[in-house]
């Protein structure tokens, strides 16, 4: 089938030159830095770069000796599951809603999209100061309720923190591809099962379901991605990784290392171990999810 | 011939304009000093400028302490360094290995032909910037330690004499335990944890924090902070913790505003936070030393300083350096010096500046604002004069992380110090391998 689709060019040349532009792009924006990531950590050398030596391995197996990092994988773990699972259940549920509204959806829609726009510091900052122990609003809600709230000293609070502001910002983007697709399933499928009975619930996970399953996949790979390497800035600016290290994801030590402690070598060997993990975690999702999607 | 000579009158008159333009040499200065900090030293440079016409600084914010320090680092890697870069003082030792990077400030004066005592600053304060060599590496410019703030209004309504504040650490514990029983939600908290109740803590104690004069007398230095008397205080506080006398707000000045909006009582913090209180605070309040133990001999001795001081970035022309030294010169004039800890209530930096300061009355009228200077200018010891480790922005993290469990009841304050100290030695056997 995919062979009928593919369009031949008589040129040799014009397929390239039309790859050119993208492949420039990805080569000086993803593969360089990433080899400058990739020689840097089997260096170490001073902020200033004065001094540069090979040191082979040893960034790693400091890493790897270090049993924080090691915990922060599971936080990371943690911290990916909640944010694209709860991300994508989310947003699918307000999908569903704003495809079945007819009157003002215009404003329903717009004021759904609106979070993207927002930088994912401010987005931070934003929970935080709502979540504030003495100042936020939630937090004086909690209170009472009767809910001793102080993401400051409760990690479990913490992360609730985060996670909820790295899926509030991620809902938009979310909304939108799954809106469309919803948009995209002929009506009459939907119409036609609804004739023979079958309640709304049966039509979303019968039909509506599995025809959204190329952008549900989709989705899944970019929240994961998301929650693996841009979500830095939430972090830094609500729990910066506390308490404790309860909220110190892989990407947050990154940038925390090479950023503010000035640690290139160290922080390099990070992010090599972190483009890993992304990596097999797409190549996993891509032979073993991809398999349950119906294009 | 007529029009020969014009054009060479009109050359001539554009040369002599474009002389003085030229022979004046710019200063470029990268700092990270904000709203009236940030006018304060636009106003040094202003002064400058006009009292000479040689060289001209140039002041540039470039964001946080952080911010500004990565931002040279690129630029140093481009060849595009600032002639003067402020740093901040965990970033000290950062700066001495990084050798070619900058130049010594004693060679900078040296060079230019002027007169450099680095015994007439305080000695807490030029301890922290000079060498083992004995050789200044920075220029000390604003300088500030720890001190102790104490809302009077709070005290008054629990019933405490406000006549004389707490002054030991069981003075707080009585104080705070008597606002709690009047109704007060948060007697006690403290910012800069790791500066206030580790560094200073020690040099206060006179115990030192980490071998080697604290790290001044050689990178081989390592964490001691886990003794019989760091684990009493930490334990003293985690205590207070647990009783609600001590409520943790956070790392770093973020406790401060709990503080300036009446919400805790008592904060040990910045002495730089002096300004903020003054100009926001609506009660009465008061500023005071940090306490201390009573029973520990020697105590108190002094507390160690934090905030920024200039240094020279290397590979500009002789002439820069001339101008650099010449703006040095002037910031080491005493009534410059004077007016700058007056205006910002950062540190004199020099007993000169501070004997003028007291002349002038300035302590009378301000009654606490000579609090900070009084804990520093001090005849120092081996275990007081300073601390300057690698890898210290980690170091003082791993301070929050660990204290952390100690104020959530999750961890014991010897566990906590104790991994402090095996987390920590971890990053400075890395910084000392790195150097060599």
């Amino acid at each position: 089938m995919a062979a009928e689709k593919r369009v031949v060019f008589r040129s040799r040349w014009l397929p390239w030159a039309l790859l050119a532009p993208q492949g420039a792009v990805i080569a000086v924006f993803f593969f360089w830095p990433a080899g400058q990531a990739l020689v840097q950590s089997f260096q170490q050398s001073d902020a200033f770069g004065t001094s540069v030596e090979w040191v082979g391995l040893d960034n790693f197996r400091n890493l790897f000796d270090d049993p924080a990092y090691l915990a922060s994988f599971w936080t990371t773990a943690l911290f990916s599951v909640l944010v694209a699972g709860i991300g994508l259940v989310l947003s699918l549920l307000l999908a569903l809603f704003a495809d079945r509204v007819i009157k003002g959806s215009g404003i329903y829609r717009t004021l759904l999209i609106w979070p993207y726009a927002v930088a994912p510091a401010v987005a931070g900052v934003l929970w935080m100061f709502m979540f504030a122990p003495s100042v936020g609003i939630l937090s004086y809600l909690l209170e009472q309720a009767g809910i001793e709230w102080n993401f400051l000293l409760n990690g479990a609070q913490a992360m609730t923190l985060i996670v909820t502001a790295a899926v509030w910002k991620q809902l938009s983007y979310n909304f939108l591809f799954f809106l469309a697709g919803l948009q995209a399933i002929p009506k009459s499928l939907v119409e036609a099962a609804a004739i023979d009975g079958a309640h709304p619930w049966r039509r979303f996970w019968s039909i509506q379901f599995p025809l959204l399953s190329p952008i549900t996949f989709f989705l899944l790979v970019i929240n994961v991605v998301y929650a693996f390497f841009d979500t830095f800035a939430i972090v830094d600016a609500s729990t910066q990784g506390g308490p404790g290290k309860d909220t110190a994801i892989l990407v947050y030590k990154v940038y925390y290392d090479g950023f503010k402690a000035l640690d290139l070598g160290g922080s390099a060997a990070q992010s090599v171990v972190l483009m890993a993990i992304v990596v097999a975690l797409t190549v996993i999702q891509f032979r073993f999810v991809e398999k349950r999607v119906t294009y | 011939m007529k029009l020969k000579s014009l054009a060479l009158a009109a050359s001539a008159c554009t040369l002599v304009s474009a002389l003085p333009a030229m022979a004046q040499t710019e200063i470029q200065w990268w700092h990270s000093m904000t709203a009236v900090n940030n006018e304060w030293v636009n106003d040094l440079a202003k002064q400058f400028n006009e009292s000479q016409k040689q060289y001209k600084i140039v002041p540039t914010y470039k964001g946080s302490y952080t911010d500004s320090f990565t931002a040279a680092i690129a630029a140093f890697r481009a060849g595009q360094a600032p002639h003067i870069l402020q740093v901040f003082e965990v970033g000290t030792a950062t700066m001495m290995v990084s050798k070619g990077a900058s130049v010594p400030v004693t060679q900078v004066m040296k060079d230019a032909g002027y007169k450099f005592d680095p015994a007439a600053y305080i000695p807490a304060v030029a301890g922290y910037y000079t060498a083992p060599n004995g050789q200044m590496l920075s220029f000390p410019f604003n300088s500030s330690t720890t001190v102790f703030y104490v809302n009077k209004d709070a005290f008054k309504a629990a019933g405490i004499d406000t006549a004389t504040l707490p002054a030991t650490w069981s003075d707080v514990a009585a104080a705070a335990a008597k606002l709690k029983a009047a109704g007060h939600k948060c007697p006690l908290t403290v910012a800069w944890q790791g500066w206030t109740q580790l560094e200073s803590f020690s040099t206060w104690h006179n115990v030192e924090l980490a071998t080697r004069k604290n790290g001044l007398a050689g990178w081989d230095a390592r964490l001691v902070a886990n003794s019989p008397l760091h684990v009493r205080h930490i334990e003293n506080l985690g205590n207070m913790a647990k009783q609600g006398l001590f409520v943790y707000k956070g790392r770093d000045n973020i406790p401060e505003a709990t503080f300036v909006s009446g919400e805790c009582a008592m904060i040990t913090t910045s002495s730089g936070f002096y300004g903020n209180v003054k100009k926001n605070a609506k009660f009465d309040w008061a500023v005071t030393t940090l306490p201390y133990y009573a029973d520990v001999p020697g105590a108190p001795q002094n507390t160690v300083i934090g905030g920024a001081s200039l240094w020279v970035m290397s590979g500009k022309q002789p002439a820069d350096y001339k101008g650099v030294a010449a703006f040095f010169d002037f910031l080491s004039n005493p009534e410059v010096q004077s007016a700058s800890h007056k205006r910002t209530g950062y540190l004199p930096i020099t007993v000169a500046a501070y004997e003028l300061t007291a002349k002038s009355g300035f302590y009378k009228d301000n009654p606490g604002a000579d609090t900070a200077v009084n804990q520093m200018i001090r005849k120092v010891t081996d275990k007081s004069r300073g601390i300057r480790l690698g890898n210290y922005v980690q170091i003082r993290r791993i301070a929050d992380e660990e204290f952390e469990g100690v104020w959530a009841g999750k961890k014991s304050a010897k566990q906590a110090l104790d991994a402090y100290v095996s987390r920590g030695n971890e990053l400075l056997e890395r910084f000392e391998k790195s150097i060599k």
